[in-house]
């Protein structure tokens, strides 16, 4: 049963001056529970995410990410947490091997354990015969599902995923949600933003952010009847239009 | 008369080919899609057909100039929004899409009614850095620099890339009314879903294209049954299907499962052998092609 409670948000506020770039949000997120954060450009999503993941102090309010306060314990946090998005993740001129391996080091893996990592990375996704291939010359597809795996490397409890299959092909897309089904089978929390909806749909529950708040929460079918929806790309175009102001 | 023309276009960087052997026309006033994920060679064709690189090998013929021997006079005369941000973060709206017109010896005044009905969304903030738009406003501000110039074909590459939903369909009504004024666009984009919206298309894939031709006659192109499955846990269900002894292919669609097998069967079939398999409350229906179907086949087909 996904009723664990690991990550707990409460009234929490991020404000830059008199911005209210996040604005009283409250939700939890169950243990196993594949979570979509959605929401349009601007309205607080990444905000959000940089404090769950510590790298941002809240303004007020309160959260706990792992057991961990995110005001107190950020550095905890990192520990507990993997993160990957579509801009950075892994190092271009290094090679495959080389990553898996710095990572590994990052997370404060022992010599031994990277070793059985990199083995098992190498296998799981095929990548044998290009370990050391530079990330600069691999297909963007296989770079993505290197970068998750290498975000998964200290098996955290919590993966949060940005955008990560962005112009990514629709056949790598899919084998890429495949990967975080076997993940959160297997206990592990995926926290995800995209901006495909039909992924919006692959989610066990799904928050949309508008203007600094949660406009709406629930399971993509109960969103989907609350908005007499026959897909997400509806729900989201009601929404975010119904919460939409003029916010240059 | 075509706007564009490629025949058999390649180009390499070093060893890596990043197109080979494109052949594709653009007819005036068409709103033209090339559409494939990153890495495809999309950047490359609008790079070429803009002037600023040189294919290896091949002729390319756009609004009746050649890209390599008449950039100067071709470079006046077409509209171009690179996929980054290009504007000057630190100049104003009104600065940046002055600027523009400068460069290109016009003036806001002389074109306004080209970009009026985007600009005016834009002018309550024309004061405010360039750097400190929206994302969806820096699109905007990056349309009105590319048009102010009259062009007479625009180049997109990639302008809905990391836009939310709302502000991509905002996006493409506005593209749809510059075309349907008369100028020709041609408009790169990872989203399948925005080639229902484009005159034709070329699908793209790893430097080849797969198909060109209009929404509908590509979607021809899957010549399959097609069915849609929907059913509770979708991930136990995906896996039951994959191990289904026809099964050419089956690949999650938002809500449902598109299932197409490499023999005759029809969708009672189907739904009999999944309630067999102790599938509770599962539904099969045969439906139609959409462009990402037929996309994955023609990658699996070439692959």
């Amino acid at each position: 049963m996904k009723n664990e409670i690991i990550i707990e948000v409460k009234d929490l506020v991020k404000a830059f001056g008199s911005f209210h770039a996040v604005d009283h949000i409250t939700f939890d997120t169950y243990k196993g529970e594949i979570f979509g954060f959605l929401g349009a450009n601007g309205a607080g999503k990444t905000t959000a995410m940089k404090m769950l993941t510590g790298l941002l102090s809240p303004t007020s309010g309160a959260a706990t990410v792992a057991g961990f306060d995110v005001f107190k314990e950020s550095e905890e946090i990192k520990k507990h947490i993997g993160y990957m998005s579509q801009k950075f993740s892994l190092y271009a001129d290094l090679t495959v091997k080389e990553n898996i391996q710095l990572f590994g080091g990052i997370y404060g893996l022992s010599n031994q354990a990277i070793k059985h990592k990199t083995h098992l990375l190498l296998e799981r996704l095929g990548l044998e015969s290009s370990a050391n291939t530079l990330i600069n010359s691999l297909p963007l597809g296989w770079r993505q599902k290197l970068a998750f795996s290498v975000a998964m490397i200290h098996d955290p409890e919590i993966i949060f995923l940005d955008e990560p299959t962005g112009g990514v092909d629709p056949i790598t897309r899919r084998q890429f949600w495949d990967m975080i089904y076997e993940e959160a089978d297997q206990g592990t929390t995926v926290f995800v933003t995209t901006h495909y909806m039909d992924e919006a749909e692959y989610c066990d529950r799904i928050s949309m952010m508008v203007s600094g708040k949660i406009a709406a929460l629930g399971t993509p079918d109960e969103l989907k009847a609350g908005f007499n929806a026959d897909n997400m790309d509806e729900v989201f175009v009601g929404i975010a239009r119904e919460g939409s102001t003029l916010e240059p | 008369m075509s706007a564009i023309s490629l025949q058999h276009i390649r180009k390499t960087y070093k060893e890596i080919i990043a197109v080979k052997d494109i052949n594709l026309e653009v007819g005036d006033g068409e709103l033209f899609g090339l559409i494939g994920p990153d890495g495809a060679g999309k950047t490359t064709i609008i790079r070429i057909l803009t002037s600023l690189m040189n294919p290896d090998s091949g002729k390319a013929i756009v609004i009746g100039l050649n890209p390599n021997k008449d950039y100067k006079e071709l470079r006046t005369k077409i509209g171009y929004m690179p996929g980054r941000f290009s504007l000057y973060q630190d100049l104003s709206v009104e600065e940046n899409l002055s600027l523009f017109a400068h460069l290109f010896e016009t003036t806001i005044e002389a074109n306004y009614e080209l970009v009026k009905d985007i600009y005016i969304q834009l002018e309550p903030f024309k004061d405010r850095k360039a750097g400190a738009l929206s994302g969806g406003m820096k699109q905007k501000l990056a349309l009105c620099c590319a048009m102010i110039h009259k062009p007479d074909i625009l180049f997109l590459d990639e302008p809905t890339t990391g836009v939310d939903p709302v502000s991509r369909k905002e996006f493409w009504e506005m593209l749809k009314k510059l075309n349907k004024e008369g100028l020709t666009i041609f408009v790169s984009t990872p989203y399948m879903d925005e080639a229902s919206l484009c005159d034709r298309v070329a699908l793209i894939q790893s430097g080849e294209i797969l198909a060109i031709d209009t929404p509908e006659g590509i979607n021809k192109l899957f010549e399959a049954p097609l069915f849609a499955v929907n059913g509770k846990n979708k991930y136990q269900l995906l896996k039951l299907l994959k191990d289904h002894p026809a099964c050419y292919s089956a690949y999650s669609f938002g809500s449902e499962i598109h299932f197409t097998s490499s023999e005759q069967l029809h969708a009672d079939q189907l739904e009999a052998w999944l309630v067999q398999k102790e599938t509770k409350d599962v539904r099969v229906k045969a439906i139609k092609p959409g462009i990402e179907d037929t996309f994955m086949r023609l990658m699996t087909k070439t692959a």
